[in-house]
C-alpha cells in the first residue's frame, strides 16, 4: 500500500482505525450483545490481526477484542447475530473457535480481586521507595532532629500504607486466628503491627532505629508472591471454568403437537420426548421410544464397538447416537442423570488431594509456631538480661520477628508455581490444582486408559489387503452413503488406495444395522453381522454381504492418538512402570499394547476394577498417575496420586483430573514429569535458601545487633534469590 | 538542611505522579493481556512508523 507521506503519521493511523473500526456494524442504535470465544489455538501477532480483522467485516458485529493471555475473542455485536455462526466462521477461516457462556464465566470476580492485588502492591510499592530514599539518609549517619523528622516522614507514608495494602494479611490471619489456628498470615501480620508500633514509639522517643521501611518491604514483598499465585490460578481457573462452558448443553424436545424446540436440559423433565439427531450426544437418561440406530458408549464404559439401539432400550446421557434420528422418553435429566450422580459420587469420594499436604503447608506448619516461640524467648531473654529493660527487650522481639519473617518463604513457592503452570500452560497442559506439581514429581506408576486417551477412538481400516477389489468397489459404494464412523473409515481408507466405488442403486440405511443396495441385480447389505445372519468375530468390524456369497468381515483397529508413542516411550524411558487399564474387548487392547510397547495390560476392566487396581498399586507404596477420559475412569482418576485428562473428555471426568491436556497431542505427559520434578526441587531449595538465611539472621537478631539496614539486606537479598532461583526451572518438553 | 522543607514534598509528590500513572493503567485494563499487548505493538495496523514506497 503507497500511503502519502504525511506531517502527521498518527493521525493517519487514527483515521485508518476509524475505518476499519466495526465496518459490519449495521448503525442501526439497536443495545448490542456480547458474545464470547474460546480461541485455544490462537498464539500469534497474526491471530490477533486475522481473527479481530474478519470478524468486523461481518454483518452486525460492532466490535472485537482478542484477549491473548486467556485465549479468548469478545465481541459486540447485534441481537440477532448467532454465537455459533460466529464460531464457524472462524473455525472454516482457520482459528479453531467455540461458543462461551459467558453465563458461566465469572471472570468479573476473579479479575476484579486480581486488580485488588495488584492495585495494593502497586501503592505498597510507592510507599517503600519513598521510605527508603528517606531510610538510607539515616543509615548514612543522619542524626538528632534531622533522623527524627525522617522517621516521622516516614510514619507519614508507611502507616496508612501498611494499614491499606496489608489488609489480605490481616484479613486471613483474623479468620485463621477466629479458627483457632496458625497459618502464616499470623506472623506476618503481628510483625507488620508490632513493627509500626514500636517504630512509632522509637520515633516519639528520639530512638535511633525505626522499622517503617521493614514493615513496607515485607508487605510488598509478599504482596508480590500473593499476586502472582493469584494470577497463576486466575488463569487456570478461567481456562477450566472456558472448558465448562463449552458444553452448552441442550435438547430438542417434541411437543405433542409434533413441534420441536431447542431447551436447556435444566428445563426438561421426566416424561417428555427428545429427539437425538445423529453425531449428537443424549442429553438425558431414557428409553428409546421410535427410531434405531447405534450408540457410541466409549466415553463411558471404554467399550470401542458401537451398541445396537432400538425401542426399548435404556440409553444415558453422553452416548453418542451414529445413524438413524431417536426419540427418547425421559426417565431422568439434569442432575438426576447417571451421568451426573457419577460425577457427585465422585466429587464426594475422597480424593488424593485432600491427602496430600503441599510443601507450604509443611513449612508453614513448622515454621509459624517457631517464630513466635524464638521472639516471645527473645524477649524475656533480654528482659532478664537487661534486668527489666522493656523498650530493648521488644526492640529485639520485633527484630528476631522481622528478619524471620517469610518474605522469601512467601515468594518460594509461587514464583515456582507461576513458572513452572506458565511453562505447561505452553505446552497445552492446564494445571487445575495447587499440588498437582508436587505430586505429579513422585510418580513412579503410569497408569492409562485406552479408548479415547491413548486411541482416538477413530476406527481405521485394518485388512485391506484380504479383500477382492470387487468388494472394496462395492462396500465403498456403501459406505459413501453413511455417516458412521466404520463406513467413514471404509471410505478413507478405500479413497487412499485409489479404488472408485462400484455403481449402486437403491441405497438406503436402516439405522442401527447398516446399509442396503442394489448392485448388478444382487441385493448387497454392509452392517451388523446379525443383520446380515453372518457369525461375529471378536473384534470392531463390519460385515458386507453380496447377494448370496458369505459375508466378508472389515476389520478396524482404532487409531493411535497424536503423540501417544512418545509419551509412553518417554516414560518408561525415565523408569517408570506403565500400565494399560481398559474397559474394552481383550483383542482390541492388546492390539494397542503391543503397538505401543506397554507389556502390563489389562482388558474388560469394569470402573471398580480400575480404582482396585489403582488402590493396589498404591498399596504397594507407588504413587500412580492415571491418565484417562471416560466416565468409567473417573473413580480411578480419583483415587490416583495425581490424575491427568484431555480436553475431549466429559466434564465430569475433567473435574477430578488435576492436570488437563489442551491440545490433541498426548506428547508433553512425558516431558512434564521431569518438568515437575525440577520445580519441586526448585521449591525445596528456596525453603533452603530461606532457612539459610534466617540461620545467619536469627542469631544476629537475638543477641541484638540486628539494624533496620540488616533487615532490608537480608529481606531483599532472600527475596531475590529465591525469585531468581525459580527462574532456572529446566525441563524439556 | 532547610532545603528539606521543600525536597521532602516535592520527592513524594513525584512519587505521587508516578502512583497515579500506575492507577491509570490498572483502570484502563493494561494488565488484562500482557501477552497480547505484546505482540499488538508489532503488527502493521496502526503503525506510526513513516511508510515505505
Amino acid at each position: 500500500m503507497a500511503a502519502p507521506i504525511s506531517a502527521c503519521p498518527a493521525c493517519d493511523a487514527a483515521h485508518i482505525a476509524e475505518d476499519t473500526a466495526g465496518k459490519g456494524y449495521r448503525g442501526n442504535g439497536q443495545e448490542a450483545q456480547r458474545i464470547m470465544l474460546s480461541l485455544p489455538t490462537a498464539y500469534c501477532a497474526a491471530c490477533i490481526v486475522g481473527v479481530e480483522g474478519s470478524l468486523q467485516q461481518l454483518p452486525g458485529v460492532r466490535s472485537a477484542r482478542v484477549n491473548l493471555t486467556l485465549k479468548r475473542a469478545t465481541i459486540e455485536a447485534d441481537h440477532d447475530v448467532e454465537p455459533q455462526e460466529l464460531a464457524d466462521f472462524l473455525t472454516s477461516i482457520g482459528y479453531e473457535a467455540y461458543e462461551l457462556d459467558p453465563g458461566v464465566l465469572s471472570t468479573t470476580a476473579t479479575e476484579k480481586s486480581s486488580r485488588d492485588l495488584l492495585m495494593r502492591m502497586g501503592v505498597a510499592g510507592f510507599g517503600m521507595m519513598n521510605v527508603m530514599l528517606l531510610s538510607v539518609a539515616v543509615w548514612a549517619g543522619a542524626t538528632d532532629a534531622t533522623r527524627d523528622l525522617f522517621h516521622w516522614v516516614s510514619a507519614a507514608i508507611s502507616l496508612p500504607i501498611v494499614a491499606f495494602s496489608g489488609q489480605p494479611f490481616f484479613k486471613s490471619a483474623f479468620t485463621s486466628l477466629r479458627a483457632r489456628r496458625l497459618n502464616m498470615d499470623v506472623p506476618i501480620s503481628l510483625a507488620l503491627i508490632l513493627a509500626s508500633s514500636i517504630s512509632i514509639y522509637e520515633t516519639a522517643n528520639s530512638g535511633h532505629h525505626a522499622y517503617f521501611d521493614a514493615a513496607i518491604m515485607l508487605t510488598f514483598f509478599l504482596l508480590a508472591g500473593r499476586y502472582l499465585d493469584h494470577r497463576t490460578r486466575a488463569v487456570a481457573r478461567s481456562a477450566a471454568e472456558e472448558l465448562a462452558a463449552l458444553e452448552v448443553p441442550r435438547a430438542h424436545r417434541v411437543l405433542a403437537d409434533g413441534k420441536e424446540e431447542v431447551v436447556s436440559v435444566n428445563e426438561i423433565a421426566v416424561g417428555d420426548l427428545v429427539r437425538v439427531v445423529p453425531g449428537a450426544r443424549v442429553p438425558v437418561d431414557g428409553m428409546v421410544e421410535e427410531g434405531e440406530s447405534e450408540v457410541d458408549r466409549s466415553l463411558l464404559t471404554g467399550e470401542s464397538l458401537p451398541v445396537f439401539a432400538g425401542p426399548g432400550e435404556m440409553l444415558s446421557a453422553g452416548e453418542v447416537n451414529l445413524t438413524g434420528p431417536l426419540l427418547i422418553r425421559v426417565a431422568a435429566a439434569g442432575k438426576d442423570t447417571s451421568l451426573h450422580r457419577m460425577a457427585d459420587l465422585v466429587a464426594m469420594a475422597e480424593t488424593s488431594r485432600n491427602r496430600y499436604t503441599s510443601l507450604a503447608d509443611q513449612a508453614a506448619k513448622l515454621y509459624s509456631p517457631l517464630v513466635h516461640v524464638l521472639a516471645l524467648s527473645a524477649f524475656l531473654a533480654w528482659l532478664w538480661i537487661s534486668a527489666g529493660d522493656v523498650r530493648l527487650s521488644i526492640n529485639i522481639a520485633v527484630a528476631t520477628l522481622i528478619i524471620t519473617c517469610p518474605c522469601a518463604l512467601g515468594l518460594a513457592v509461587p514464583a515456582v508455581t507461576t513458572a513452572v503452570s506458565g511453562k505447561m500452560f505452553r505446552q497445552g497442559m492446564l494445571l487445575k490444582s495447587a499440588t498437582a506439581t508436587e505430586r505429579l514429581a513422585q510418580v513412579d506408576h503410569v497408569v492409562f486408559d485406552k479408548t479415547g486417551t491413548l486411541t482416538e477412538g477413530k476406527p481405521r481400516l485394518d485388512n485391506y489387503g484380504d479383500h477382492t477389489p470387487e468388494d472394496l468397489a462395492v462396500a465403498l459404494a456403501l459406505a459413501q452413503g453413511s455417516s458412521h464412523p466404520l463406513a467413514q473409515a471404509i471410505v478413507n481408507a478405500a479413497q487412499d488406495e485409489g479404488i472408485r466405488a462400484a455403481r449402486v442403486s437403491d441405497a438406503k440405511e436402516v439405522p442401527g444395522h447398516g446399509i442396503e443396495a442394489i448392485w448388478s441385480g444382487q441385493t448387497v447389505r454392509l452392517g451388523r453381522a446379525e443383520w446380515l445372519g453372518a457369525k461375529g468375530i471378536d473384534r470392531t468390524a463390519t460385515y458386507l454381504k453380496i447377494g448370496k456369497r458369505p459375508a466378508v468381515a472389515f476389520t478396524f483397529t482404532d487409531n493411535l492418538r497424536e503423540g501417544a508413542a512418545e509419551a509412553v516411550a518417554s516414560l518408561k524411558k525415565q523408569g517408570m512402570k506403565v500400565t494399560l487399564i481398559s474397559g474394552d474387548a481383550p483383542a482390541a487392547v492388546q492390539d494397542v499394547a503391543f503397538r505401543l510397547g506397554i507389556e502390563d495390560y489389562r482388558a474388560s476392566m469394569l470402573p471398580d476394577d480400575k480404582v482396585a487396581a489403582v488402590e493396589a498399586f498404591r498399596a504397594e507404596g507407588r504413587h500412580v498417575l492415571m491418565v484417562g477420559d471416560g466416565l468409567n475412569d473417573t473413580a480411578a482418576l480419583a483415587a490416583a496420586h495425581v490424575s491427568i485428562s484431555p480436553a475431549t473428555a466429559l466434564e465430569a471426568t475433567r473435574v477430578v483430573s488435576d492436570i488437563v491436556l489442551l491440545g490433541r497431542s498426548l506428547e508433553p505427559i512425558g516431558g512434564s514429569v521431569a518438568l515437575s520434578r525440577s520445580a519441586t526441587k526448585r521449591i525445596r531449595e528456596n525453603f533452603g535458601i530461606s532457612a539459610g538465611y534466617n540461620l545467619i539472621a536469627v542469631p544476629i537478631a537475638l543477641v541484638g545487633l540486628a539494624t533496620p539496614l540488616a533487615a532490608a539486606l537480608a529481606m531483599s537479598l532472600s527475596s531475590i534469590t529465591v525469585s531468581l532461583n525459580a527462574l532456572r526451572l529446566k525441563g524439556t518438553p | 538542611m532547610n532545603v528539606l522543607v521543600y525536597l521532602i514534598p516535592i520527592s513524594i509528590l513525584l512519587g505521587g505522579f508516578g502512583l497515579a500513572a500506575f492507577f491509570w493503567t490498572l483502570k484502563t485494563q493494561q494488565y488484562d493481556d500482557p501477552e497480547g499487548d505484546a505482540h499488538r505493538i508489532l503488527r502493521d495496523e496502526w503503525d506510526d512508523a513513516p511508510p515505505k514506497d
